[in-house]
């Protein structure tokens, strides 16, 4: 083929399943726009708010968003592990994240089951609706995160990843990055403000 | 590229990855969808001329409702599961499902969509969608009835619906959303990555224009629409209040408006979802067919791009009644009517493709004559529904069904149909007879019309949309007679339609083989000797002209030049 009729491609060499993940997460972020607009929308008309540090346990989950900041960080290490041709890092790394996963996902839960034994369930007003349904959005993505980065761990293990190979777990990076993004905003606006 | 290993039936025809036999599935799913809800159109029509009389054998009363009678129940279901049906089941799986799937790939010059398998997901998604769906039918209260667009309180079970049916409604939705986003990225991804060599945006066929365009908008949109339907299914499941205000609510501060909001944040460049495809295809074949280039293809690109981001900010025109600020509801006004301008830009385009054009009037091309002209009455009386003060009268009336219909209905079908008479030969290697195709396309188009016009006209006098009896109201007795005929052709139009079933199957099963290139069309998939493999191409095309480069004069002897044909200078 002639130079002249190669396709000028504005993504440069970013895989087409970096490229879709990409254009996935861009979706997500629109749905949790939607739930964060709609939550902040509710608020404004509604007659009264709470005041969320009167209802929420904010240290403990302060130490969650700690924690899921932490687990990118990991995240990173483990590319960066992979990179090097550490295939030992890759996993150690990819484990830990793993494992921060959990630990958030444990603490959530911790949190609503205190929630609800004191009675505080999303039928009780229109804060705890708005809480549950975004957090628990959330916390269906960091989920679906761990079941994921469990996946490339059991493939990592099996050494299908090189230095040269690095694709899936950069893609797995996107995913995982924004999860832990968009739980800042979460934060921000369900906890913090 | 293409692949050589050995292929059972399970991975050839259900579970396939190709992108050619998942738009076939699309198809058929489409199709199936297309004649239930058609069907239940026509019940509805059979009650708004003769009220609570028993339905008549031919239109199988006695097998849906006892004795062939039906209840305002019966009648709130009918109306919302048509609207639903016909848009998210029918419609879109035709356009985008199987046509995305078939054209994109084969006119870009691309082995196959950049992610087969979620290619295959997304069909199987919505098969799921439709099961769903179709189950909720069985339910000892019957499918969802608070109408297509679903507002609360109507249909939240607090002073709404309490049957379960609207629940599955709700989840077959997000189900069906959720197949339409995988497609979503699949177009969109496949078209910036693998158009083959030589085929920049502005070679694209028009209908690949459409059909991206379509797949922006809807990764933009579903997933709006996607938070909103969450929030219903969670008010509907687990007790939350979102959508639920005033004396129906036992907390404060739910907005039902808000439902509205979301809703039509999605709804209103829902129709351009549904029309931009059907607007791409028709541009093609008015080219193809007058064999002609596009008139003005970039402009009438630009105009669909512009239309695109001005969809996106005019959904207050549907809440005008809602108790608007004045000031917002003229801004949503001013936003809607500047569509006009690049509407009638590309609509005077589709002229200038036909002036002077030596026409052929094969069946895909009247249809896609027929879509110039229901998309022109559609489009103009928008105007009355986007001015404030004419909306204001005519919300909620027929008027509004009318007019819907002749843009989203009308429009989407003749251009699917165009679509089908057009790609069959490519699909399945057959023929179609031209002549059925040709008495099919005047059967429908005349009592569609008729419908469509007159319902416009019921509206005018006052006809609610929803209303189950209109004989109950006095002011309504001059029009019966009205209901009475646009019933009738209705039922015309409907069962006309079996003349293109039985032209599809006969000619799937009997039709002659069909040539490479029937209407010698210039675009990669003509270029195809059917039936094309997996894979598509043997060797990578590479592309040389525009798509619509008809009766150029440096080609001798013919008026097409395929797009990988080097120009003769
Ligand atoms: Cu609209």
């Amino acid at each position: 083929m002639s130079e002249a009729l190669a396709i000028k491609d504005p993504f440069g060499k970013a895989t087409t399943g970096k490229l879709g993940m990409w254009l996935f997460i861009i979706m997500d972020g629109l749905s949790f726009g939607g739930l964060l607009i709609g939550g902040a929308a509710l608020r404004a008309t509604a007659p009264s708010w709470p005041n969320p540090g009167d209802l929420l346990n904010i240290p403990l989950t302060g130490f969650n968003t700690f924690l899921l900041i932490c687990t990118s960080f990991t995240m990173v290490m483990a590319l960066n592990s992979l990179e090097k041709g550490s295939q030992s890092g890759l996993k150690k790394y990819l484990a830990l994240t793993l494992a921060g996963g959990l630990v958030f996902l444990g603490i959530q839960v911790y949190e609503y089951y205190h929630f609800i034994l004191d009675g505080f369930i999303p039928s009780t007003s229109i804060y705890a609706a708005v809480f549950y349904s975004t957090t628990c959005f959330h916390g269906l993505h960091v989920l679906s995160g761990v079941i994921y980065i469990a996946c490339i761990l059991y493939a990592a293990n099996q050494g299908r990843y090189t230095a040269h190979d690095t694709d899936q777990v950069e893609i797995l990076g996107i995913f995982w990055h924004f999860v832990d993004l968009i739980w800042i905003f979460v934060f921000t606006v369900i906890y913090l403000i | 590229m293409s692949e050589h290993h050995e292929q059972t039936f399970w991975t050839k025809y259900i579970f396939s990855t190709d992108h050619k036999v998942i738009a076939k599935q699309f198809l058929w799913l489409g199709l199936f969808f297309l004649a239930f809800g058609g069907f239940q159109a026509l019940l509805i029509r059979w009650q708004l001329a003769y009220p609570e009389q028993p339905l008549p054998w031919y239109l199988l009363g006695n097998l849906f409702y006892e004795g062939g009678l039906m209840t305002p129940d019966h009648y709130n279901v009918l109306f919302t599961m048509h609207g639903t049906i016909m848009i998210f089941w029918a419609i879109t799986p035709m356009l985008i499902g199987a046509f995305g799937n078939f054209i994109i790939p084969l006119q870009i010059g691309a082995p196959d969509m950049a992610f087969p398998r979620l290619n295959m997901i997304s069909f199987w998604t919505m098969f799921l969608a439709s099961i769903v769906l179709l189950a909720s039918y069985l339910l000892p209260e019957g499918a969802a009835a608070g109408g297509w667009t679903s507002y609360p309180p109507l249909s939240t079970p607090v002073g709404g619906i309490a049957g379960e049916g609207q629940t599955l409604w709700t989840l077959a939705l997000t189900l069906a959303g959720t197949s339409t986003l995988m497609g979503a990225i699949n177009y969109i991804i496949t078209v910036v990555r693998m158009r083959a060599p030589g085929m920049t945006y502005f070679k694209m066929p028009l209908s690949v224009w459409g059909l991206w365009l379509t797949s922006i908008m809807n990764a933009i949109f579903v997933p709006i629409i996607a938070a909103g339907l969450i929030l219903l299914l969670l008010d509907r499941t687990i007790g939350t209040q979102f959508f639920i205000a005033g004396g129906l609510a036992t907390v404060e501060g739910g907005d039902p408006l808000l439902y509205q909001h979301v809703f039509w944040i999605f709804g209103h460049p829902e129709v351009y979802i549904l029309i931009l495809p059907a607007w791409g295809i028709v541009s093609e074949l008015l080219s193809v067919f007058s064999r002609k280039p596009a008139f003005g293809a970039k402009v009438t690109v630009i105009c669909m791009c512009t239309i695109v981001v001005l969809s996106s900010i005019v959904w207050g025109h549907h809440m005008y009644t809602t108790g608007m600020s004045p000031l917002l509801g003229k801004a949503f006004m001013f936003l809607t009517l500047l569509i006009s301008i690049p509407s009638s830009i590309f609509f005077l385009n589709w002229l200038g493709t036909l002036w002077r054009g030596n026409l052929h009037f094969d069946p895909p091309m009247l249809f896609a004559m027929g879509v110039i002209w229901v998309f022109g009455l559609g489009g103009l009386t928008g105007l009355y529904n986007a001015t404030v003060t004419s909306d204001i009268y005519l919300h909620d009336t027929m008027f509004v069904v009318g007019h819907f219909h002749y843009t989203m209905a009308a429009s989407v079908l003749f251009g699917g149909l165009a679509a089908i008479y057009f790609w069959f030969p490519k699909m399945f290697n057959k023929k179609m007879n031209p002549l059925l195709g040709k008495i099919h396309f005047w059967v429908s188009f005349i009592p569609l019309n008729y419908v469509f016009f007159n319902m416009m006209v019921l509206g005018y006098a006052g006809q609610h949309r929803r209303l189950y009896n209109p004989s109950e109201y006095e002011f309504l007795a001059p029009i019966s007679d009205l209901n009475i005929s646009i019933t009738i052709f209705a039922i015309i139009l409907g069962f006309s339609q079996l003349i293109f079933a039985y032209n599809f199957i006969n000619s799937i099963i009997n039709g002659e083989k069909a040539e490479a290139n029937p209407w010698k069309a210039n675009t990669l998939e003509w270029t195809l000797e059917g039936p094309i493999p997996h894979g598509n191409f043997a060797t990578t095309p590479t592309v040389y002209n525009g798509p619509h480069e008809y009766s150029n004069p440096a080609v001798k002897d013919r008026d097409w030049i395929a797009q990988s044909e080097p120009m003769p200078t």
